[in-house]
């Protein structure tokens, strides 16, 4: 079974991001960037599922020279082969999928994973746009994923509950914290990994869609008041809710 | 200039975020003398059209047939696709839920379009329409300007405002689009829904546990106090990653990102991923033992005690208010 992993370098959810001097990106200066937390999922999925049925993993990260120290740590994780489609330009989640579909597409794997959102740009479709310009079936927000005979039986989170979802295969899943429970890197796996090899492709260049015209900072909530430290300040609490909130 | 806004039902029933799809594509559209279609897929779904057309959309368009009873990540949106090609329209609307957010990429290869996801807000300037939306979990807000000729924007739910009835009874047009076998690759075979369950990302009022319940068990107070609000239950992420609550539930950067009108924090000491994924809700009340805890900088009232005192008193007192 061939498998791919489609990952990404992000801030750590712990940085505090602020805004670059351009306006419309946000300043990497002192940011921690970690391999994006749901790619975790994904990359354990596809390690669980060679370790069932054989077959290679393939990481994948579309990216700067800095998306090297993730793929690095997938490798670290045990996938097979690392490869960056290096690009520096800026992209938005169309022209990502594009890129990352032209290689996929060069490798035709069984089954496709990506995370199902990237903690950074925060968009949740790059998987499934790659799943449409490939021509795939997807199940995205995946919490439970069960292969037999071809085909694949999913579980996807939605609204108060789950949806049961049957796909044929090849197909992309995207993975949800709760899929798994992601492997650390052993110190085996973490010293292997320097020395194996990152393959560099060139992705195709297309036009984005969207445009950031400005980034600003969400409105800051003036400090609140402090009502009280103790039982006896609850009926006011009620009554500001109430009168002056007017949201109960 | 024609706006689709794509409805979302659930067991032939409305979806509140399809009323705020509706609502803010009829007020885009009318800031740039458009119209706005509804669209509504499912099984025998033509009688929802009624009520779609009392919102005072130009028309409904109704896509039915029994294998499009469950949600399929192949066929709908195609439908949706070749519905936008056929009526020419040049900006799709949906809900930024789990229907609309699997949707709308697809739209946005097949239509060659841009895609501004989880918008919450769209204003007109000139003849552009310039949407924000969150990044980094809400740490920063990005406009963003679509420069493809058919636009897509999916909308945070409860953050627009929903429309009424104009009292309009007309039914919608059954328009046929043929699929084939292919076109359901992938269907949805069963749907299992807490029921009752209130979503985080639906609420309009949430009330949140941190590491400071203690354990699983001291969660009943909080879905008390949930329960006498309407509202729903939502978790720090240290409490997901103990197992006392399940991942849905968990709000914050790894978690959902939600905007509430009211949102209780509740033994939460406020860690800054947490913070970003809620701090855009309309009223914020903290209550944490801790007067330093960084989550009192953030909320409009707090309480600096014991949450297990606090929070049953404030169920019994918003009981005598709401009656629940």
């Amino acid at each position: 079974m061939k498998l791919a992993v489609c990952i990404n370098h992000v801030p750590d959810t712990a940085a505090k991001i602020s805004i670059a001097g351009d306006g419309k990106s946000i300043d990497k200066t002192g940011i921690t960037f970690v391999l994006n937390p749901y790619d975790e999922f994904a990359i354990e999925e596809c390690l669980r599922l060679k370790e069932k049925y054989t077959g290679e993993v393939i990481a994948i990260s579309l990216g700067g020279d800095a998306h090297k120290e993730t793929l690095r740590k997938a490798l670290a994780m045990g996938v097979d082969k690392a490869v960056l489609l290096k690009d520096d330009s800026r992209r938005d989640s169309y022209t990502v999928a594009h890129g990352l579909a032209g290689y996929l597409k060069e490798i035709s794997p069984d089954i496709i994973f990506f995370g199902k959102q990237s903690v950074d740009v925060d968009d949740a479709a790059v998987g499934t746009m790659v799943a449409e310009i490939l021509g795939l079936p997807s199940v995205s927000v995946v919490l439970k994923l069960d292969i037999s005979n071809g085909a694949a039986i999913a579980e996807r989170e939605i609204e108060g509950g789950k949806e049961k979802v049957q796909t044929t295969l090849p197909a992309v899943f995207t993975a949800q914290k709760g899929l798994n429970e992601p492997r650390y890197p052993s110190l085996k796996g973490i010293m292997a990994a320097k020395s194996k090899p990152i393959e560099e492709k060139v992705p195709v260049a297309i036009q984005p869609k969207t445009e950031i015209i400005t980034m600003h900072r969400p409105p800051s909530k003036k400090s609140g008041k402090i009502l009280g430290t103790d039982v006896t300040t609850v009926s006011e609490l009620v009554k500001l809710l109430h009168e002056e909130a007017k949201v109960i | 200039m024609k706006f689709l806004a794509v409805i979302e039902q659930r067991d032939n029933k409305l979806k509140k975020s399809s009323f705020e799809v509706i609502n803010t594509a009829q007020s885009i559209a009318q800031q740039l003398n458009g119209e706005v279609i509804a669209l509504v897929i499912g099984n025998k779904v033509q009688d929802l059209s009624r009520e779609i057309q009392g919102l005072g959309v130009s028309k409904t368009i109704v896509v039915q047939q029994p294998r499009l009873e469950k949600y399929s990540s192949t066929a709908y949106p195609k439908i949706i696709s070749e519905v936008a090609k056929q009526e020419q329209v040049s900006v799709i609307l949906l809900p930024a839920t789990a229907f609309g957010k699997d949707c709308a990429p697809r739209l946005a290869i097949k239509l060659e379009a841009g895609l501004a996801a989880d918008c919450i807000s769209l204003k007109v300037e000139g003849s552009e329409i310039l949407a924000t939306r969150p990044m980094y979990a809400g740490k920063v807000l990005a406009d963003i300007k679509i420069n493809s000729a058919i636009k897509i924007f999916t909308l945070r739910p409860n953050v627009f405002a929903a429309g009424s009835s104009t009292g309009a009874q007309s039914d919608g047009e059954v328009v046929d689009i043929p699929l084939t076998e292919s076109d359901f690759a992938s269907i949805v075979v069963e749907t299992s829904q807490i029921t009752g369950k209130l979503d985080v990302a639906e609420a309009n009022i949430i009330v949140s546990g941190g590491r400071g319940m203690k354990g699983p068990e001291n969660f009943k107070m909080l879905e008390d106090l949930a329960q006498v609000l309407g509202g729903a239950v939502g978790a720090s992420r240290a409490v997901v990653d103990a197992g006392w609550r399940p991942h849905s539930e968990q709000v914050g950067q790894t978690g959902k990102t939600v905007s509430p009108s009211l949102y209780i924090a509740v033994a939460i000491s406020g860690a800054i991923q947490h913070l970003a994924g809620m701090s855009s809700s309309k009223y914020i009340v903290a209550i944490n033992k801790d007067k330093d805890a960084p989550i009192f900088q953030s909320a409009d009232y707090g309480i600096v005690a014991d949450a297990f005192e606090i929070v049953p008193a404030l169920t019994k007192e918003i009981q005598k208010l709401t009656g629940r």
